[in-house]
């Protein structure tokens, strides 16, 4: 082993920030990271043995344990479960003969559930040795594990090739992009350099200055002001600063930055070029999910072609400015979304935020100042360098200027991509992606709202409804409860463990809403919800445990009768413990009610 | 006022502090106690159990971790801090499994002693009663995971010789554990297991050996609650 693990932390020069990657290619190798690598490694790159193992136990995607020569990873998000994913995992189950959660006895396959993988409006879909498989049906299912079972390699299973570039030989997938309604900013035609060539005519604090008229706001979710986020980079001394683009697309619902990354590259790499002239860095990284490890070589050559065109790398356009951009590959966390947390990771540690100040504006990636924006951000940036920012600013509304990309998926016709201009009311992107009788929407995942049809003509931006893009329909047949509790273990899952409200909260909120949906509830269990709702939301640390109760905090306000029909108000206090809940499943292996005795 | 001097405003009264201070440490200075247990001495700050939460200009933040600035404005003591603390307690006592009465660590017990200062009755959430497993395979040390809080302070305060660390977190989210670099000879000597059971504020980390040495009764906060030092002028 001593040899191979030397020989893969050579290939990344024994670089410290390289530690995921090479983690990475430990797992793939040996379909885990067993405790005698974790040692080697740390003894050939001279760290801390705690330093590695904290990392190599932090990302979904590395084990300790053998995931199999095979390893399904299924999504079980709420979209993935309304698309019929319980069926789908049975299949797998019954074909391979291991329940999830485990590998194999014979080790050839393991069967694993995953967070959202950005596939929402082709669920079920899952990723098996990171190729990926979209509208996922038992049947198909058995083909995949007869396909593999007979030796055939797992890419030469793809079904038919997607939209765009999912045809293309580097992405090779069966991934379809479901643009629905193009808008001027990522779809109309865009020529390569003409952001920049616009740029660089002008000087750095000259695009800071319009991006700053644009009115532009970080697509994340945030909405935190992209120009002073750039001049808060650029004010701050120091030799080299940093600009890093978010691909950590990671929030259930959202998949707009994977269509983004498929189709309009260019657009995105320029938005960085520019932003790195802008605030004067030289360095650009992107900090890509695990999920979309797929895209990797299609972006790899997309920045190879830009270099070749002098888009990128050493004097950029014949000019003085030099910018180039390498790409970091997570390994499965959400909380890498956040800024710092992404930090952390590219620097190859855990994914656990930093404590804000500094901000990474003054201390960022390697200490050195950084701008974390968003893939849409990037891309709106180079439009914005490209048209100016009147042209940005005549459309949508005052405080949320240009438009927005929403990730439409759920209990609607048309699940895609909708690029539309911020101010938009909900009932009309119910209209355009052509919705049936919809209970609720959830506007930004998880971590945003859901909201009734009472809501529906409010509007999609930061002075009403602000939105990362995700827009998830659920239809008047759906069980809102157990979407709730599908997010609730979500962000239970997710929390990075580092401080207290958001590692104890959420399960304890999750164990009350499990309370009240099997009927053990009682409106003071409402009320101690709201409450312990608030405190993780005032008590967290990052934006993860800030946002996370909100599933059950909109529901409550905006659904209130759906728990009123769940609970008891004739009594103060029922246990957790359900007798008749607890012995059901015995009793009907039994076939028989045990007698009662009497009391 | 002297260089690096500022002045801030606590609870409504102004008081001195120092630039680069902590928000903690200008309040232990003046004789205000903000509660901390993830704080140790002269460790950087870690801001794991919030304990410290204080409201800074309306927004709630970890006092610990927040520098202090002329002029700030710093509430720390109001009923939605104190029932925020208090909960924070609670959701500490019922994430592990934290038996007082059978810990070498009771009446020494930092997290014990914050339930008794803010008068935790019962927890007012549900037991978890999660299966940790106790690591007795070390030399000199135990690590009893039921009753870590994971507060950071033994991987940020017991170090090896040559100042690496041996103590880190590994999994994530509930699963997190404290985990110790056993290859590292310095890892398991009888002054590490020492050191760690010192800096540890519950009774997570016990060094092999004799306990109740001191008897319950004549421990640190059997007599005097947590945070009395600081209110009596004694830090100062």
């Amino acid at each position: 082993m001593r040899g191979a693990i030397k020989a893969i932390v050579e290939k990344h020069n024994g670089e410290r920030r390289q530690l995921l990657a090479i983690l990475r290619e430990v797992q793939d190798g040996w379909r885990s990271v067993p405790e005698d690598a974790i040692t080697l490694i740390a003894e050939e790159m001279d760290l801390p043995r705690v330093h590695v193992e904290g990392t190599a136990t932090f990302y979904h995607f590395l084990s300790s344990e053998h995931r199999g020569d095979t390893t399904v990873y299924l999504n079980t998000s709420a979209t993935s479960e309304m698309a019929g994913c319980a069926e789908v995992a049975a299949a797998f189950e019954d074909a391979v003969g291991t329940p999830f959660g485990s590998t194999a006895a014979d080790r050839r396959f393991g069967l694993y559930t995953t967070s959202c993988i950005g596939m929402c409006d082709q669920e079920p879909a899952a990723l098996i040795n990171d190729v990926v498989f979209t509208n996922l049906t038992p049947a198909r299912v058995r083909e995949l594990v007869a396909g593999i079972n007979a030796g055939r390699a797992i890419r030469e299973l793809v079904g038919p090739l997607g939209d765009g570039r999912n045809a293309s030989p580097e992405i090779h997938a069966e991934v379809k992009n479901h643009v629905r309604h193009p808008g001027p900013v990522f779809f109309a035609p865009f020529t390569p350099g003409a952001a920049l060539a616009k740029a660089l005519d002008a000087t750095s604090l000259d695009i800071i200055e319009s991006v700053k008229r644009s009115g532009l706001r970080g697509r994340g979710g945030a909405g935190f002001s992209t120009g002073q986020k750039w001049a808060s980079c650029r004010a701050t001394d120091a030799e080299s600063r940093y600009v890093i683009c978010n691909a950590d697309e990671g929030e259930p619902g959202t998949f707009k930055d994977r269509v983004i990354l498929t189709e309009c590259a260019e657009l995105m790499f320029e938005g960085m070029a520019v932003a790195g002239y802008a605030v004067e860095a030289t360095r650009g990284l992107v900090y890509l999910r695990g999920e979309y490890a797929y895209l990797l070589p299609h972006l790899e050559k997309v920045i190879q072609s830009m270099r070749e065109r002098h888009l990128l790398g050493k004097r950029i356009l014949g000019t003085r400015f030099s910018f180039d951009i390498r790409i970091r590959l997570g390994a499965g966390a959400y909380i890498c979304g956040e800024e710092s947390a992404l930090i952390e990771s590219a620097e190859g540690k855990r994914g656990t935020p930093r404590n804000r100040p500094p901000f990474p504006v003054v201390s960022g990636y390697r200490h050195r100042p950084t701008i974390v924006n968003n893939v849409e951000t990037f891309g709106c940036a180079a439009r914005i360098a490209e048209r100016g920012p009147e042209w940005f600013r005549a459309m949508g509304t005052t405080a949320s200027p240009g438009v927005k990309l929403l990730s439409v998926a759920g209990d609607c016709e048309r699940p895609g991509i909708y690029e539309v201009p911020w101010g938009v009311t909900v009932r009309e992107v119910l209209d355009l992606c052509g919705a049936g009788p919809t209970l609720a929407v959830q506007v930004g995942g998880p971590s945003g709202v859901c909201v009734s049809e009472r809501q529906f003509d409010r509007r999609l931006c930061y002075e009403d409804l602000g939105t990362g893009g995700a827009f998830t329909v659920f239809g008047a047949h759906r069980d809102l409860l157990s979407i709730v509790r599908n997010h609730m273990e979500f962000f239970a899952n997710e929390t990075c463990g580092f401080c207290v409200p958001c590692r104890a909260g959420n399960t304890l909120l999750l164990k009350s809403l499990e309370k009240i949906m099997v009927g053990n509830g009682t409106t003071e269990d409402l009320e101690a919800i709201e409450h312990l709702g608030r405190m993780v939301k005032s008590g967290s640390r990052c934006g993860l445990g800030q946002t996370s109760p909100n599933p059950l905090l909109s529901t409550l306000e905006n659904f209130k009768e759906l728990y009123a029909q769940k609970v008891r108000s004739d009594v103060d206090y029922i246990s957790q413990f359900n007798l008749e809940y607890a012995t059901a499943e015995s009793i009907e292996v039994a076939g028989r009610v045990p007698p009662r005795k009497k009391a | 006022m002297e260089q690096g001097q500022i002045e801030i405003t606590l609870n409504g009264a102004v008081i001195r502090a120092r630039d680069g201070q902590s928000v903690v440490e200008a309040a232990r200075e003046s004789g205000i106690y903000i509660p901390t247990l993830c704080d140790y001495k002269s460790l950087p700050p870690a801001g794991t159990c919030r304990i410290c939460t204080v409201k800074v200009g309306g927004r709630i933040v970890s006092g610990c971790t927040t520098p202090v600035s002329n002029g700030m404005v710093v509430e720390s003591d109001s009923a939605e801090l104190n029932d925020l603390r208090k909960g924070l307690i609670e959701m500490l006592f019922v994430e592990g499994n934290h038996m007082c009465p059978s810990c070498e660590k009771s009446g020494d017990c930092e997290l014990q002693a914050l339930a008794y200062r803010y008068r935790m009755d019962v927890p007012r959430f549900p037991f978890s009663f999660t299966n940790r497993a106790v690591d007795a395979s070390l030399p000199h040390l135990i690590l009893e995971h039921n009753r870590c809080i994971q507060c950071l302070r033994c991987v940020r305060g017991v170090k090896s010789r040559g100042g690496q660390e041996i103590f880190g977190f590994k999994n994530r989210g509930r699963e997190i554990k404290i985990a110790v670099d056993t290859t590292h000879p310095d890892a398991l000597t009888e002054e590490t297991a020492r050191k760690a059971e010192a800096i540890c504020p519950v009774g997570a980390l016990i060094k092999k050996g004799p306990h109740y040495l001191t008897p319950i009764g004549q421990r640190t906060f059997d007599e005097t609650p947590i945070g009395d030092d600081i209110e009596r002028g004694a830090d100062s």
